[in-house]
C-alpha cells in the first residue's frame, strides 16, 4: 500500500469548507480518546468540556470575553500569513499594547475625562505597532528572518513587563503585591455584563480586513505577494512595503487587544501576565482559513477551548493544561487536512496489480 | 585558576544543549526541511527524559527515552511536511505549541520532584565531549561521504536529486528524524543535567536561540559549537552580574540572550555573502515527487 498525492487541477472549494470541520472532528475524537485513557467517561467528558459551557450565560459571556483578543490579533495575523510574512510574536505586541495603555492610569491617575480612554486605546495600539515594527524593519533592512526576531522579542516584552509592574510602576498601596494602581472610572471600558467594547472593535476589524483583502488593491497586492512573490514585483508592488505594513497592521491589532484586555477584563496590570492569547491566535489565523471573517468563528471555537479547559478543571477535577494540547492537536490537524484541498489522496497497492483475478 | 576553570565549565554546560538542538537541526535543514518546531521536541525530550528518569532511576535511559521523545514529535512533523506537504512554517509552530501543551500535561505530576542527575566524573560531565563528536560526525559525514553529497543534493535541488534516482522524501524524513533526536536529547540534557528538574515551558525559549544559532552559524557544522559558546558565554555573564548585585534590574539581564539572538541574526543576515552562499536552496520548499 502506498499513499500518492495528486495534484488537483485548481482548489478545491467545497474541501475549502470542509477541511476545518474535519479537522475539528478529528480533534474531538482525539480528545475523547485522551479522555478515556485517563479514565473518563469520553461523552460526558466531551460534553463538560465543549458543551456545557454553552449552556451557562456567565460561561456564554466569558466567551465573548476571550474570543474578542484572539479575533483581533488572530485577523490581523491571517492577512500577515496570506502574504507570506510571518509575524509570531503578537504575543509580544499584545503584551507592550496593555502596558502602555496601563501608562496613563499609572502616571496620572487622576486623569478622568472621556479623552483618556481613547488616549489609552491609541497609546496601546501605538505600542503594539512599535513592537511590531522592530522585526520588520531589520527584516527589510538586514534581511535578518522575521521569525524568529518577533519570537525573541516577546521574551524581552515579558521581561520588560514583569520589570516595569514589580518595579517603577507597581502600586504604592499595593501591600507589595505585584501590581499596578485600578484604573478608574474612564480608564476602564464600558462593558455589557462581562463582555466589554473590545468584542464590537473586533467584530469591526475583521470585517475591514475583509473588506480591504477582497475588495481593495492593497488585499489583491498582499495576496499577489504571498502567493506569487515574482508576478508581484513584475506588477511593482513592493515586498519591503508589503512586510512593514502587515507588521504594523498585526501588531496594532494585537497591541489593540492588549489594551482592551486590561481596561475590560483585569482593570490593572499585574505580572505574571501571560494569556497566550498571542500564541493561540497563530491557530485562529489557520483555523479561519487565514481569511479575516473566519477569524471570528475560529477566535470563538479557541475561546472555547479555554473555557472547556476551566470547566474540565471544576467538573471532572482535571487540569486546564489539556487546552493547551487540544489547542496544539486542532492546529495540527487543520494543516494536515490543508492538503486535501490542493491534493486528491489516494491509496495505491503497493505491486502492480495485473494479476488479480476477477473473483 | 580554579574560578577560570569554574567558569569555562559552566559556559559549556550552558552551551551544550544548544549544539546538540543545532547541530540536528543542520542536518535537517540541509537537507531543505525547516523544522521550526525545535522548541517544543526539546521541550517533549525534556519532560519525557525527566519522568523516565525518575520512574527507573537510570538518567542514561532518561536520555534515551529523551531522544526517542525528540524523535516521535519529528516524526509528526515529517509526516505532515513531507507526506501532506503542509507548510513547514505553519507546521513547525504547530509542533512547538503542541510539545509546549503536551509537555504541561505530561508533566503535571513532576513538579517539585527532585531530579536523577547524569552522574559526572570528577565533575566532568560525559555529554560536552559528547557533543563535540557529534559535530564532527555530522561535519564528516556531511561534507566527506557520499550520503551527505545525497543529503545537500536533495537540500539544494530536490528535482535534480529525484531524477537522479534519489529517493527526496526518505532522505529528508531520515535528516528530520535525526533533528528531533538530536532536540530531544538537547531538552534530556536540560533536565537531566543542567537543572535536573521539571518545570513547565524549561526550555525558554533555547529551541528558538538554536534556530537561530544555525543562521548564525550560516549552516556548517563548527560554527554552531562557536555560537552556543557564545551564547552560553553570554548567559553565564549575565548570571554572574546579577549575583555581583550591580543595581541593574535582573529583567534587562534576563533579557540579554534574546536580544543578543536578535542582534547576531542581524549581524549575519546583513551579509549577503555568507548566507547566500551556504542557505540550502530547496530550504522550506515542499516536494511531491511526480511517478
Amino acid at each position: 500500500m502506498q499513499l500518492v498525492l495528486e495534484k488537483r487541477g485548481e482548489q478545491s472549494v467545497r474541501m475549502a469548507i470542509l477541511s476545518p470541520l474535519i479537522a475539528i472532528a478529528l480533534t474531538v475524537i482525539v480528545g475523547g480518546i485522551i479522555f478515556a485513557l485517563r479514565g473518563l467517561n469520553p461523552f460526558e467528558a466531551l460534553y463538560v468540556y465543549f458543551i456545557e459551557p454553552l449552556t451557562q450565560d456567565w460561561a456564554r459571556q466569558q466567551l465573548m470575553v476571550k474570543a474578542t483578543p484572539l479575533i483581533l490579533i488572530g485577523a490581523g495575523l491571517a492577512v500577515c500569513y496570506t502574504a507570506n510574512v510571518w509575524n509570531i510574536g503578537a504575543e509580544g505586541q499584545f503584551i507592550l499594547g496593555a502596558l502602555f495603555a496601563g501608562l496613563i492610569p499609572v502616571y496620572f491617575p487622576g486623569w478622568q475625562t472621556p479623552e483618556v480612554m481613547i488616549a489609552m486605546v491609541v497609546l496601546g495600539i501605538a505600542a503594539g505597532m512599535a513592537w511590531g515594527a522592530i522585526p520588520a524593519f531589520l527584516r527589510v533592512r538586514f534581511s535578518a528572518n522575521e521569525i524568529l526576531t518577533s519570537l525573541m522579542l516577546v521574551y524581552v516584552a515579558q521581561y520588560l513587563f514583569d520589570y516595569l509592574v514589580r518595579g517603577p510602576w507597581r502600586d504604592p498601596k499595593g501591600f507589595n503585591f505585584p501590581k499596578t494602581v485600578n484604573f478608574d472610572g474612564w480608564q476602564v471600558l464600558p462593558k455589557w455584563g462581562d463582555v466589554h467594547l473590545g468584542a464590537l472593535f473586533a467584530v469591526i476589524a475583521a470585517a475591514l480586513l475583509a473588506v480591504m483583502m477582497w475588495r481593495m488593491l492593497k488585499g489583491f497586492e498582499l495576496r499577489v505577494l504571498g502567493s506569487a512573490p515574482r508576478a508581484g514585483r513584475f506588477a511593482g508592488f513592493s515586498s519591503e512595503r508589503a512586510v512593514m505594513f502587515c507588521f504594523l497592521l498585526s501588531g496594532g491589532l494585537a497591541g489593540l487587544a492588549g489594551a482592551c484586555d486590561v481596561m475590560g477584563v483585569s482593570g490593572q496590570l499585574q505580572t505574571p501576565y501571560s494569556p497566550n492569547y498571542g500564541f493561540v491566535a497563530i491557530i485562529v489565523a489557520f483555523l479561519g482559513r487565514l481569511n479575516p471573517l473566519g477569524a471570528i468563528i475560529a477566535g470563538l471555537l479557541l475561546a472555547l477551548s479555554f473555557i472547556g479547559g476551566e470547566s474540565a478543571q471544576v467538573t471532572l477535577g482535571i487540569s486546564d493544561k489539556i487546552a493547551k494540547v487540544f489547542q496544539g492537536i486542532l492546529l495540527f490537524f487543520i494543516l494536515g487536512c490543508d492538503t486535501l484541498i490542493l491534493y486528491r489522496v489516494r491509496l495505491l497497492a503497493g505491486r502492480p496489480s495485473q494479476f488479480q483475478s476477477a473473483g | 585558576m580554579d574560578m577560570l576553570l569554574a567558569v569555562t565549565l559552566t559556559i559549556m554546560t550552558a552551551a551544550t544543549p544548544l549544539i546538540f538542538a543545532a547541530i540536528g537541526e543542520v542536518v535537517a535543514e540541509r537537507s531543505g526541511v525547516l523544522n521550526l518546531g525545535v522548541e517544543g521536541m526539546m521541550v517533549m525530550g525534556a519532560v519525557c527524559g525527566f519522568g523516565a528518569a525518575l520512574f527507573t532511576g537510570s538518567p542514561w535511559l532518561g536520555l534515551l527515552v529523551a531522544i526517542a521523545a525528540g524523535a516521535a514529535m519529528a516524526l509528526l512533523f515529517a509526516i505532515l511536511t513531507l507526506s501532506l506537504v503542509s507548510n513547514q512554517v505553519a507546521t513547525g509552530l504547530a509542533l512547538t505549541l503542541l510539545g509546549l501543551g503536551l509537555s504541561g500535561q505530561i508533566g503535571e505530576s513532576f513538579v517539585g520532584q527532585p531530579g536523577v542527575k547524569v552522574p559526572n566524573y570528577n565533575g566532568f560531565d560525559p555529554l560536552i565531549p559528547f557533543a563535540f563528536i557529534l559535530i564532527w560526525a555530522v561535519a564528516y559525514v556531511l561534507f566527506r561521504t557520499k550520503a551527505g553529497l545525497v543529503i545537500r543534493a536533495v537540500g539544494n535541488s530536490h528535482t535534480s536529486a529525484h531524477a537522479l534516482g534519489y529517493n527526496v522524501i526518505a532522505v529528508r524524513y531520515l535528516c528530520v528524524l535525526f533533528g528531533g533526536a538530536c532536540a530531544g536529547l538537547a531538552g534530556g540534557y536540560l533536565s537531566l543535567v543542567y537543572t535536573p528538574q521539571w518545570v513547565e515551558n524549561m526550555t525558554a525559549g533555547r529551541g528558538w536561540i538554536a534556530l537561530a544559532l544555525v543562521v548564525f552559524a550560516s549552516w556548517w557544522p563548527w560554527r554552531t559549537a562557536a555560537g552556543a559558546y557564545l551564547f552560553g558565554a553570554i548567559s553565564i555573564l549575565a548570571f554572574t552580574v546579577q549575583t555581583l548585585a550591580l543595581g541593574i534590574p535582573s529583567q534587562f539581564l534576563s533579557m540579554l540572550p534574546y536580544l543578543v539572538t536578535i542582534v547576531a541574526l542581524v549581524v549575519i543576515s546583513g551579509n549577503r555573502m555568507l548566507t547566500r552562499a551556504n542557505t540550502p536552496d530547496c530550504l522550506g520548499q515542499p516536494f511531491v515527487p511526480d511517478r
